[in-house]
């Protein structure tokens, strides 16, 4: 029994050195979710921004005139079109899509998902610090204005640290599915960690070592993600009190 | 036409929500002096948090004019932060912000829209928190203070951008009972020290020991206004008679 499980192991990780493979695709997994992870917070941020301004501010804007809220509100439109199309359609036939029609020209599959990912998470991310936003009490906008602070000021230090709080886990929770789902990447090829598996179990007939290392391995992973929000939860927490 | 005598004037406002079903406020003018205590009393819905809210523009009426020192707030063209420097608002929750200390809460709009000096107005919020008996709270979060030591907070977080008038609204609905009494307190304080106040109450008690003129609207109207005996003593109106023979 020992024995068939160390040859099983030798077969491989060590034959061909296929840990090797292992590690690439690791390397490529975190690659395209940390750079999809960075893109999705930073559309999702923007998309939140313009979301709730326009729904906080909007009326307030309307009444004053001018071409900013004309902006705003095409940018309202824009942004709800994004989420309505990003979050209807499948993850796995948006990366598709990038890779054989928008970006048809470039040969970079990691850079493809990588902006695949991101554009996906950033929805996500968005309806995540909208809700938190949306959660606030009214009254704090209004003591926030109440005091003469504008609408940038009442959010930024009344609003904004008291969201930041609010929807760590679920923006953690959304981490956790990118990283996750990155392991559809190699449908256009990418050399993830998912793929590297399953090509070590493609070269060697054996399926439950390559598989369960790759499992194995996304759960420390996701562990690691988990392990950071607690921690980051706890210092805002001592923050508070 | 300009009147130096008032403070706040305003005229015929009117507020309705959705599709004009709904008519909160129905024509109501009033004048308020500098100085003057003013309490709105009436029932709920009769548009009395509406009015209040409406002098800072917390709620955007639909059609009239308020003047405050003469310049009409409801023109867009206003800088409406400009006027809520000068009219400190007291909410029925308190709205402190969890996120700060009680001495942040104080210092924050001081510091980032008049651009004082954060000594200073840490100085001035240590002043301010001696005067209302809560000094020893200035580094304590709104959490781990009580209901009424909130609203006594929230009263001189509204004091420290030194403004004209005070509006407050219901400050005493969501106190227990034993802690209406401090926040009143600090309200006469205040009173007597000449500032302008608008009041949105349901203590009569203090309505008639304190205002110098009471406001008696329902729905959506002005109905009787008058001197605390002349509401509470010889109420004129059918709706205010049958108010107060509820309330009292």
């Amino acid at each position: 029994m020992f024995d068939r499980i160390k040859a099983d192991f030798i077969l491989n990780f060590v034959e061909s050195d296929r840990w090797l493979m292992i590690l690439k695709g690791v390397v490529a997994t975190l690659e395209i979710t940390s750079v999809a992870l960075v893109i999705g917070v930073v559309i999702g941020v923007i998309i939140a921004a313009v979301r709730s301004t326009y729904d906080k501010n909007g009326e307030d804007m309307k009444r004053r005139g001018g071409a900013s809220y004309h902006l705003l509100h095409a940018a309202n439109t824009v942004c709800r079109l994004y989420l309505t199309v990003i979050r209807g359609t499948p993850t796995v036939v948006q990366l598709l899509i990038a890779y054989f029609i928008i970006f048809a020209s470039s040969n970079n599959d990691i850079l493809v998902a990588m902006i695949a990912f991101g554009i996906n998470s950033g929805a996500y991310v968005a309806e995540i610090i909208r809700g938190g936003i949306m959660s606030i009490d009214e009254g704090q906008f209004e003591a926030g204005r109440s005091l003469g602070l504008n609408y940038y000021m009442t959010m930024r230090y009344v609003v904004v640290p008291q969201v930041i709080k609010n929807v760590l886990p679920a923006l953690f929770n959304e981490f956790i599915v990118l990283i996750k789902e990155t392991s559809v990447a190699g449908y256009i090829g990418v050399e993830d960690l998912t793929k590297m598996g399953d090509l070590i179990r493609s070269r060697t007939y054996s399926a439950f070592m390559p598989l369960l290392a790759v499992a194995a391995i996304y759960l420390i992973m996701v562990m690691g993600l988990t392990a950071l929000d607690t921690r980051l939860e706890r210092r805002l927490r001592r923050n508070e009190r | 036409m300009k009147d130096e005598s008032y403070l706040i004037r305003v005229e015929d406002l009117h507020k309705h929500y959705r599709d004009h079903t709904i008519h909160a406020l129905d024509g109501v003018s009033i004048n308020i002096k500098k100085g003057e205590v003013v309490c709105i009393i009436g029932p709920s819905g009769s548009g009395k948090s509406t009015l209040l809210r409406s002098l800072n523009l917390m709620e955007m009426p639909s059609s009239g004019h308020i003047f405050v020192d003469d310049v009409d707030i409801t023109d867009p063209k206003i800088d409406i932060n400009l006027h809520r420097q000068k009219m400190g608002m007291v909410f029925q929750h308190f709205n402190l912000f969890p996120n700060m200390t009680v001495q942040k809460n104080m210092t924050i709009a001081p510091e980032k829209v008049l651009k004082k000096n954060p000594d200073e107005a840490k100085k001035q919020a240590l002043a301010l928190l001696e005067r209302v008996g809560l000094s020893d709270r200035a580094d304590a979060y709104p959490d781990q203070l009580s209901g009424g030591q909130k609203q006594r907070i929230a009263i001189v977080r509204a004091l420290m951008m030194e403004p004209e008038v005070m509006l407050f609204d219901e400050p005493t609905s969501a106190l227990d009972p034993e802690m209406v009494g401090e926040v009143l307190d600090v309200m006469k304080e205040l009173a007597k020290e000449g500032m302008t106040m608008v009041v949105v109450t349901h203590e009569m008690g203090f309505a008639r020991e304190v205002a110098e003129r009471i406001v008696f609207m329902d729905s959506g109207k002005i109905i009787e206004t008058g001197t605390p005996e002349e509401i509470f003593e010889s109420p004129k109106s059918e709706r205010l008679q049958s108010f107060l023979a509820k309330v009292l």
